[in-house]
C-alpha cells in the first residue's frame, strides 16, 4: 500500500524515448525519404510507494514494454529520469554504485521459452545474478541459495540439474522469477509475465507473485494488456496510449469510476465471463502509427467526445479522485464520470 | 440437451482419433472425441495449449499436418463422409461447404496477390459466376465484413492492410462460396483487445445473417462466452466436460472446469488468491491411466487412478468424470476431498 | 513433479538425442561417417600403416619406378600395391601421406576462417552499426572474387616478398593462411545473422538487466548458441577447403613437390599421364573425390539435422 508520506520508493519523471526507424543513410538519401521516428514514449511521470503494485496497461505498441526496458536500463531514456530509492539512474555513479542499484531491482518476462538460455542448466540459470554480484560465500553458499530460491517458487531443489526444455512454460516461468530473485531485488519489473501461459498456469503464477511481494516486500512494475488481471494484482493502474498515460487511478477507482474514454473503451472490451448478456460496444477504429501520431491528444480521432480543442492541444494530466487524467472533455466537465458496476461472479 | 433439436446435425463427429507418430512411438493427440454441431450453431471448443483442440479443428478440414493423421473415427458433414476423401475432393468441399479463418491472417492470405485477385479466384472456384460478377461479389463481401471503402482496397495487397483489417478480409475469404460451417482457429487472439471485440461481433453477425454454423477453437473463455452457444472443453486429447455455454460456464460439472473457470480472473470480486489448479497438463507422452486429469484432482477416487469416464450426464451438461457416474467414485484417495 | 526424465549419463542422453536417431536413419550418411573416419585414421597413423616412406630419397630405388597396380598387371610388385611413380616412390603410401597433409591444411584454414569469421561476425552482429558496415562491406567485396582468386592472389604476394627456398618451407603456411581467409566470410555472416536474432531474446536481456558486460554476455550466453549453424558451415568448408587447396596445388602454387598433398600428387601424375602411366594420378585422384564426397554427405546431413523445419 503507498505509505501516503510521499516517500515513493520509484520515481519517473518526464520519461521519454524515441527510436528512429529510418531506412539507412544511403537508401534515405536516395531515395528521398524523411528520417521516421517512432515516439514509442512520450513524457510520461509515474511514482511507485514502496510495496506496492503499479500496472501499466494499453494495447501492443502503446509504449508500456518500453517503460519496462527503460526502467531497468535495457535502453537508455531519450530524456526523463528515473529515480530509484532517491538515486538518480542517469547519474554519474561509479561501477560499483552501479551494480548496487542494478542489484535492487529484475525484471521478469513474457515468453517463458525465449527467457531462460536453452543451453544452460536451471542452477546455473539461477546462479547467474548471484555470481555476478559475489552475493555468495562460497560454493556451498551457492548451492544452498539456489535451492532456496527454486523452493522459494515451488519447485524442487534437484530441479536445478535439468535444462529449460524439460519443463512446461509455466515451470519455465517459475524459473525466470527464481533467477530475478537471486540477487535479493527490492523492486521487480514484470513484462507481461502471463501472457504466454494458459489461464490454469496463469493463476498460479499471479498467485505465486502475490505470495512474494507479501513476504519480501517487493515492489512491483507490472506491465499487461489483460485488465481482469491488472484488476487483481494491482494497487494502482496507470492505463497509456500511445506512448502517453491518459489516466493514472487507484485500482478499483479506475475500475468503477473510469474517466478517459479510452479507460472506458478498453474497459468495454474486457470479455463478460458472467454472461449478463451485457453487449460490448466494440469501438471503431484502430491505434494509430506512433510514427506519426495524431495532433493534440492522440485519441480524438477514435474518440465520441473529440472537439475542436482535443485537435489541436495536447491534454495535461490533471489530478482527480486520487489519480489523474488527461482529458480534455473530462477538465471541462463536457463527460459525466458515471459509475459501473460488476455483477459479483458466482 | 439443447444442442442439436433439429432433425439432422450439419456436423457430426464420431470418435475421432488423431494421431502422431514419433520414434518414441506413437502419440495420441485427439482421443476419441465426438460432437455435434447444428446448423447456424456455434459451438466453442476451449482447452489450454496442446489439448488436441486446433488438431481437431484441423483434422476437421482435413488440413492436418503430416506426420499427424486421422487414425479412427469417422467425420460426416450434412450426412456425408469428409474424413477418407481423396485431397482434391476434400479441397471443392473445402471451399464450398466449410471455410476456415486461423489465428494468423497472414498465413491465410498471400502477399504477392491483391486481396481482390484471391477473392475472385476463390469466388470463381466455387460459384459458377464471370469475372465482373465475382468482382462485383468480392466487393460485396468486403463491405459485408466492414472494410471502409472497400472499391479502392480490393486492389491493395495483404501487407496494406492492417492486423485487423486483414483478419476481416480472411473472414470474407472464408465466406466466398456461402459455406454451411466456418472453422475459426483462434480468430482474434492475434489482435489487440479492441479489435478483438469487433471481430467478434463480426462474426456473430455474420453466423446470424447467413445462417452459418462456427465451429470456434480458442483459449479464451471469454471469446467463447460472448460468442458461443455450447462449448466443448477439452483437455489432454479428450473431451472433458461439453453443454450449452451458459450451463458450462456459471455451473460446470467437470472439476477441470470448475478450476478452468475459478482460474479467471473476473471484475467485481477482489479476491485475495485466484483459484488454481496445481500441475500442469500432462505431455501426450506422460498421460496418466485412468482419467488423464486425476494427477490434478481434489475429487480424485479409487475409480479414477484406474478407468477412464466417458462423457456421462451431468445434469445440464455431459461430463466425463465419473463424480456424474451413478456408482461415483469410490472411497476417496488420502485426504483429497471434494473441492467446494 | 516436473515434466522429464531422471539424471542420466551424458552418454545415455547422446545416444537418446534426436541428432544420434537422426544419424542411425540415414544409412548414407552412416556410410560417409565411417568412410571419414577410416580416412582421417589411416591418413593419421600413415607413418606406422605406410609400407614406405616414400620422400625419404634414401630408401628409393629408380629401379623400381613405374611399376603397375599389382591387381592390373602381371607386371606388378606386391611390395606396391598400387603400382610406383617415375622415382620409384610407392603409390599408396604417397597418398597416405598426402592425405594427411591435405586433411592438416583443410583442418587448419577451416580453424583459421572459423576464428576470424566468428570473431568478426560477433562484433559485427552485437556492436551493429558503423562497425557492422564496415565489416560487412568488406565481406561483400570478398565475395565478389572466387576464393581460389583470393588464394591465388594471396600467395602471389607472399612469393614476391620472399624467396623460393625460403617460400617451400613456409607453404604449408601460406596456403593455410590462403584458404582460411578466402572462406571467413561465410562464417561471419552467419554469425553475425545468428547473433542479432539471439541479442534480442529475453535470456540476453536478462544477462543485460544484471549488468554483464558485452563481452562475457557474447561469450557465455550468445556464442554457445550459435555454435549449431557453424559447425554446419565448417563442415562443409572442410571439403571446400581441401578441394581448394588440393587445386592451388595442381597448379603448381600450393604444397610442394618435396612435401606432396594429394593435389600436388595429382600434378605430378598429370605430367606423366600422356605416356600411360594413368594410376599415379587416378588412385590419388580417387582418394580425393571419395574424401570430399564423404565430408560434404556428413555436412549436408547435419545441416538438415540442426534445422528443426526440416525435421
Amino acid at each position: 500500500m503507498p505509505d501516503g508520506g510521499g516517500s515513493q520508493f520509484v520515481r519517473i519523471a518526464g520519461l521519454k524515448r524515441y527510436f528512429d526507424v529510418s531506412a539507412p543513410w544511403l537508401v534515405r538519401t536516395i531515395e528521398r525519404r524523411p528520417r521516421q521516428i517512432v515516439q514509442a514514449v512520450d513524457g510520461i511521470d509515474i511514482e511507485i510507494a514502496k510495496g506496492e503494485t503499479f500496472s501499466l496497461v494499453g494495447e501492443s505498441g502503446c509504449g508500456k514494454s518500453t517503460v519496462a526496458r527503460l526502467v531497468v536500463g535495457l535502453y537508455p531514456p531519450t530524456a526523463g529520469s528515473i529515480e530509484i530509492d532517491g538515486n538518480d539512474m542517469g547519474g554519474r555513479h561509479s561501477a560499483a554504485e552501479m551494480a548496487a542499484l542494478r542489484r535492487r531491482m529484475q525484471m521478469i518476462f513474457q515468453d517463458p521459452y525465449a527467457s531462460l538460455n536453452p543451453r544452460w542448466r536451471v542452477f546455473d540459470i539461477i546462479a547467474e545474478p548471484i555470481r555476478a554480484f559475489g552475493l555468495a560465500k562460497d560454493k556451498a553458499d551457492l548451492e544452498a541459495r539456489v535451492g532456496g530460491l527454486l523452493r522459494q517458487v515451488r519447485l524442487n531443489p534437484a530441479d536445478g540439474r535439468k535444462y529449460p526444455h524439460e519443463f512446461s512454460g509455466g515451470q519455465r516461468q517459475r524459473i525466470s522469477i527464481a533467477r530475478a530473485l537471486a540477487s535479493e531485488p527490492e523492486f521487480l519489473v514484470c513484462d507481461e509475465p502471463t501472457s504466454a501461459l494458459d489461464v490454469s498456469v496463469q493463476a498460479q503464477i499471479l498467485n505465486l507473485m502475490v505470495d512474494l511481494q507479501r513476504r519480501l516486500q517487493l515492489t512491483y512494475l507490472f506491465i499487461s494488456h489483460n485488465l481482469a488481471v491488472v484488476y487483481h494484482i494491482s494497487t494502482r493502474v496507470g492505463v497509456m496510449y500511445l506512448g502517453r498515460l491518459v489516466e493514472v487511478a487507484p485500482t478499483e477507482t479506475l475500475f468503477t469510476r473510469p474517466k478517459h474514454p479510452y479507460t472506458r473503451m478498453l474497459l468495454d472490451t474486457i470479455p463478460d465471463l458472467d454472461m449478463t448478456g451485457r453487449q460490448r460496444s466494440p469501438v471503431g477504429g484502430e491505434v494509430p502509427s506512433p510514427i506519426n501520431p495524431p495532433s493534440g491528444c492522440s485519441f480524438h480521432p477514435r474518440c465520441p467526445f473529440a472537439n475542436d480543442r482535443c485537435k489541436s492541444e495536447r491534454p495535461k494530466a490533471l489530478p482527480i479522485e486520487g489519480g489523474t487524467v488527461a482529458c480534455h472533455a473530462i477538465e471541462e466537465g463536457r463527460l459525466p464520470i458515471e459509475d459501473r458496476t460488476y455483477t459479483v461472479g458466482t | 440437451m439443447a444442442a442439436a433439436s433439429n432433425n439432422q446435425p450439419l456436423l457430426e463427429v464420431r470418435s475421432l482419433r488423431v494421431e502422431f507418430p514419433t520414434r518414441r512411438g506413437t502419440l495420441l493427440a485427439v482421443d476419441d472425441v465426438s460432437f455435434d454441431i447444428a446448423p447456424g450453431e456455434v459451438l466453442g471448443v476451449v482447452g489450454e495449449s496442446g489439448a488436441g483442440k486446433s488438431l481437431t479443428g484441423n483434422a476437421i478440414i482435413g488440413l492436418l499436418e503430416p506426420p499427424g493423421r486421422v487414425a479412427g473415427g469417422e467425420i460426416r458433414l450434412e450426412g456425408r463422409r469428409i474424413d477418407n476423401l481423396p485431397y482434391e475432393e476434400m479441397r471443392k468441399v473445402r471451399g464450398a461447404r466449410i471455410g476456415a479463418i486461423f489465428q494468423d491472417p497472414l498465413t491465410s492470405l498471400n502477399p504477392l496477390y491483391s486481396v481482390g485477385r484471391q477473392l475472385v479466384e476463390t469466388i470463381q472456384t466455387h460459384l459458377p459466376l464471370s469475372a465482373s460478377e465475382a468482382r462485383t461479389r468480392a466487393i460485396e463481401l468486403l463491405k459485408e465484413v466492414g472494410i471502409p471503402g472497400a472499391e479502392m482496397r480490393i486492389d491493395h495487397y495483404p501487407h496494406q492492410f492492417s492486423g485487423g483489417m486483414r483478419q476481416r478480409v480472411v473472414i470474407a475469404l472464408a465466406l466466398c462460396a456461402g459455406p454451411r460451417l466456418i472453422v475459426a482457429d483462434e480468430p482474434t487472439t492475434a489482435l489487440d483487445v479492441s479489435i478483438q471485440a469487433q471481430i467478434i461481433a463480426l462474426l456473430k453477425r455474420l453466423c446470424r445473417e447467413h445462417g452459418t454454423a462456427v465451429m470456434l477453437v480458442t483459449h479464451d473463455m471469454g471469446v467463447i462466452a460472448e460468442t458461443a452457444d455450447r462449448v466443448a472443453v477439452m483437455y489432454a486429447g479428450r473431451i472433458a466436460e461439453i453443454g450449452p455455454v451458459r450451463d458450462v460456464v456459471k455451473h460446470a460439472k467437470h472439476p477441470y472446469t470448475k478450476g478452468l473457470m475459478g482460474s479467471i480472473p473476473s471484475l467485481g470480486v477482489r479476491s485475495e488468491r485466484l483459484t488454481q489448479i496445481d500441475g500442469a497438463m500432462p505431455r501426450l507422452t506422460e498421460i496418466p491411466p485412468g482419467c488423464a486429469f486425476n494427477p490434478r484432482c481434489g475429487a480424485r477416487g479409487q475409480r479414477c487412478l484406474v478407468e477412464r469416464p466417458d462423457l456421462m450426464a451431468a445434469g445440464t451438461t455431459r461430463a466425463a468424470c465419473w463424480l456424474h457416474d451413478r456408482g461415483g467414485v469410490g472411497p476417496a484417495v488420502g485426504k483429497e476431498t471434494v473441492d467446494a | 513433479m516436473t515434466a522429464g526424465s531422471q539424471q542420466t549419463g551424458w552418454l545415455h542422453r547422446a545416444a537418446d538425442s534426436d541428432i544420434w536417431w537422426s544419424f542411425k536413419s540415414s544409412p548414407m550418411t552412416v556410410v560417409a561417417a565411417v568412410a571419414t573416419f577410416l580416412i582421417i585414421a589411416v591418413a593419421f597413423l600413415s607413418p606406422v600403416l605406410a609400407p614406405h616412406t616414400p620422400f625419404d630419397p634414401a630408401t628409393l630405388s629408380l629401379s623400381d619406378g613405374l611399376k603397375p597396380p599389382v591387381l592390373l598387371s602381371s607386371d606388378g610388385d606386391w611390395a606396391f600395391p598400387l603400382g610406383t611413380d617415375d622415382q620409384g616412390r610407392d603409390v599408396l603410401s604417397s597418398i597416405m601421406y598426402g592425405t594427411r597433409l591435405s586433411l592438416i591444411v583443410g583442418f587448419a584454414s577451416v580453424v583459421v576462417a572459423m576464428t576470424l569469421g566468428i570473431t568478426l561476425g560477433l562484433l559485427s552482429g552485437y556492436l551493429g552499426g558503423a562497425v557492422d558496415a564496415l565489416i560487412m562491406r568488406v565481406a561483400d567485396v570478398q565475395l565478389t572474387f572466387p576464393a581460389i582468386l583470393v588464394a591465388l592472389l594471396i600467395d602471389g604476394i607472399v612469393r614476391g616478398i620472399i624467396s623460393v627456398k625460403r617460400h617451400d618451407e613456409i607453404a604449408i603456411y601460406v596456403i593455410v593462411g590462403a584458404i582460411g581467409l578466402s572462406f571467413w566470410v561465410q562464417y561471419a555472416r552467419t554469425v553475425r545473422g545468428s547473433v542479432m536474432v539471439e541479442k534480442n531474446k529475453e535470456y540476453v536481456q536478462a544477462a543485460r538487466v544484471i549488468g554483464l558486460s558485452p563481452i562475457l554476455i557474447m561469450v557465455r550466453h550468445v556464442l554457445p548458441n550459435v555454435t549449431g549453424p557453424v559447425l554446419v558451415i565448417a563442415t562443409i568448408n572442410l571439403g571446400l577447403a581441401i578441394i581448394t587447396e588440393a587445386t592451388l596445388s595442381f597448379l603448381g602454387v600450393g604444397l610442394p613437390s618435396t612435401e606432396p598433398s594429394l593435389g600436388t600428387l595429382i600434378r605430378l601424375g598429370n605430367e606423366v599421364l600422356q605416356s600411360g602411366d594413368w594410376w599415379i594420378t587416378v588412385f590419388p585422384g580417387i582418394t580425393l573425390a571419395a574424401l570430399v564426397l564423404a565430408v560434404n554427405l556428413l555436412g549436408d546431413w547435419l545441416r538438415d539435422a540442426l534445422n528443426p523445419k526440416l525435421r
